[in-house]
């Protein structure tokens, strides 16, 4: 499966079906830290994708000032 | 997983909710704690125009969304900061959203008004650039508010922003920044707007997941200015203090404006007077912005 990452873009491939909360696990990344985009879908970390999809792992984090209009 | 309010499979999970959601009945928790906020702290009527401060982000453009489909009376500002092509494409965000939804957007730049654009003000100061930037923002806000009549400025600052800035403060026991932390901001001088934070009890990914879902077209990029910058470190220890434990951010935010802020609002007393070179409000005699435009501009020319 193809896994999509931001900041900066990359992209990592990861064999098999597999549960969301093992991929987040294995790439060391915290669920609340992310949407998972599966096509023009979120889906939950429990479900299970299939090893030829695509999904994208979107960071919710932004920052700088702590003031500024976001 | 399924959706609490319906069974359906559910698109979103919120753990310190111990919920998730399916994306319509998210959508309605999003604007019922949107409400909420409003309501609790009399944010703002349907009377007033607000001033909604955009930034091209999810955070702004969610808040905006909101407003504007809760029948609120809005005008978007956006404030160029001229960093390279990330205001060049931010920009073109919001001016995108506000054409497809019919609403006035307006843009100042900053470096029409400090004389630089935010690179350069870091170059000049040899400060972080959150710093002038966020200095620059506030002042702007205020003024571009006061200039057109409208009392209230609203800005997409969530959860996850003030749990962080209540953070680095009580790491710092900043005790004066302590009680001007607050979801909602009175207007304490005639030169000085009301300023309000709609989505404080609402987290980053639930913004996102908020802008995700209403097809909203926000800047998924960061700053490039804003690698390093504490207010990330920040975030990322509330994230594992979050991921162990959740509800931790929402507990640690609302027990302060519950419980301790009131303690701090009591001991703070600062004198406001208004600027001899702009007459915008300062607690010195000239504010820390002229301060600012007046070293950018002997370094530029």
């Amino acid at each position: 499966m193809k896994v999509i990452l931001r900041n900066p873009r990359r992209e990592v491939a990861v064999t098999g079906n597999r549960r969301i909360k093992d991929i987040l696990r294995e790439l060391d990344i915290l669920p609340e830290t992310v949407l998972v985009i599966c096509g023009d879908d979120l889906i939950t970390a429990d479900q299970v994708v299939r090893d030829d999809a695509t999904i994208e792992l979107r960071p919710v984090m932004s920052g700088g000032s702590q003031n500024d209009p976001r | 997983m399924k959706c609490r309010k319906c069974g359906e499979p559910a698109v979103l999970e919120l753990r310190r909710h111990n919920a998730a959601f399916c994306a319509p009945d998210f959508l309605e928790f999003f604007r019922n704690q949107v409400r909420e906020a409003i309501r609790k702290h009399r944010m703002f009527t349907k009377d007033e125009l607000v001033l909604v401060a955009v930034s091209g982000g999810k955070d702004s453009l969610a808040l905006w969304d909101v407003l504007i489909d809760e029948g609120y009376r809005t005008t978007g500002l956006y404030l160029d900061l001229g960093i390279f092509d990330y205001s060049v494409e931010s920009k073109a965000k919001c001016e995108r959203f506000a054409a497809a939804r019919d609403v006035p957007l307006m843009v100042t730049a900053v470096r029409d008004e400090v004389g630089a654009p935010v690179p350069v003000i870091k170059e000049v100061t040899r400060r972080p650039p959150c710093s002038g930037c966020g200095l620059s923002k506030r002042y702007l806000m205020n003024r571009v508010a006061l200039e057109h009549g409208i009392p209230v400025v609203a800005t997409g600052h969530n959860l996850d922003d003030e749990a962080a800035t209540l953070f680095g403060s009580v790491m710092h026991w900043q005790t004066d920044a302590l009680p001007r932390q607050s979801p909602a901001l009175a207007s304490t001088h005639p030169k000085l707007v009301r300023r309000v934070k709609p989505l404080y009890r609402l987290s980053e990914r639930e913004t996102a997941a908020f802008a995700f879902l209403r097809k909203i077209d926000y800047i998924v990029e960061e700053c490039p200015f804003a690698e390093g910058a504490t207010s990330i470190a920040h975030k990322e220890i509330l994230s594992r203090l979050e991921d162990a434990s959740p509800g931790a951010k929402h507990n640690f935010l609302f027990g302060f404006l519950d419980r301790a802020r009131p303690a701090f609002e009591r001991a703070e007393a600062v004198v406001l007077n208004e600027c001899l070179r702009c007459g915008q409000v300062t607690t010195g005699t000239i504010c820390a912005f002229c301060k600012l435009a007046d070293q950018v501009k002997r370094r530029v020319s």
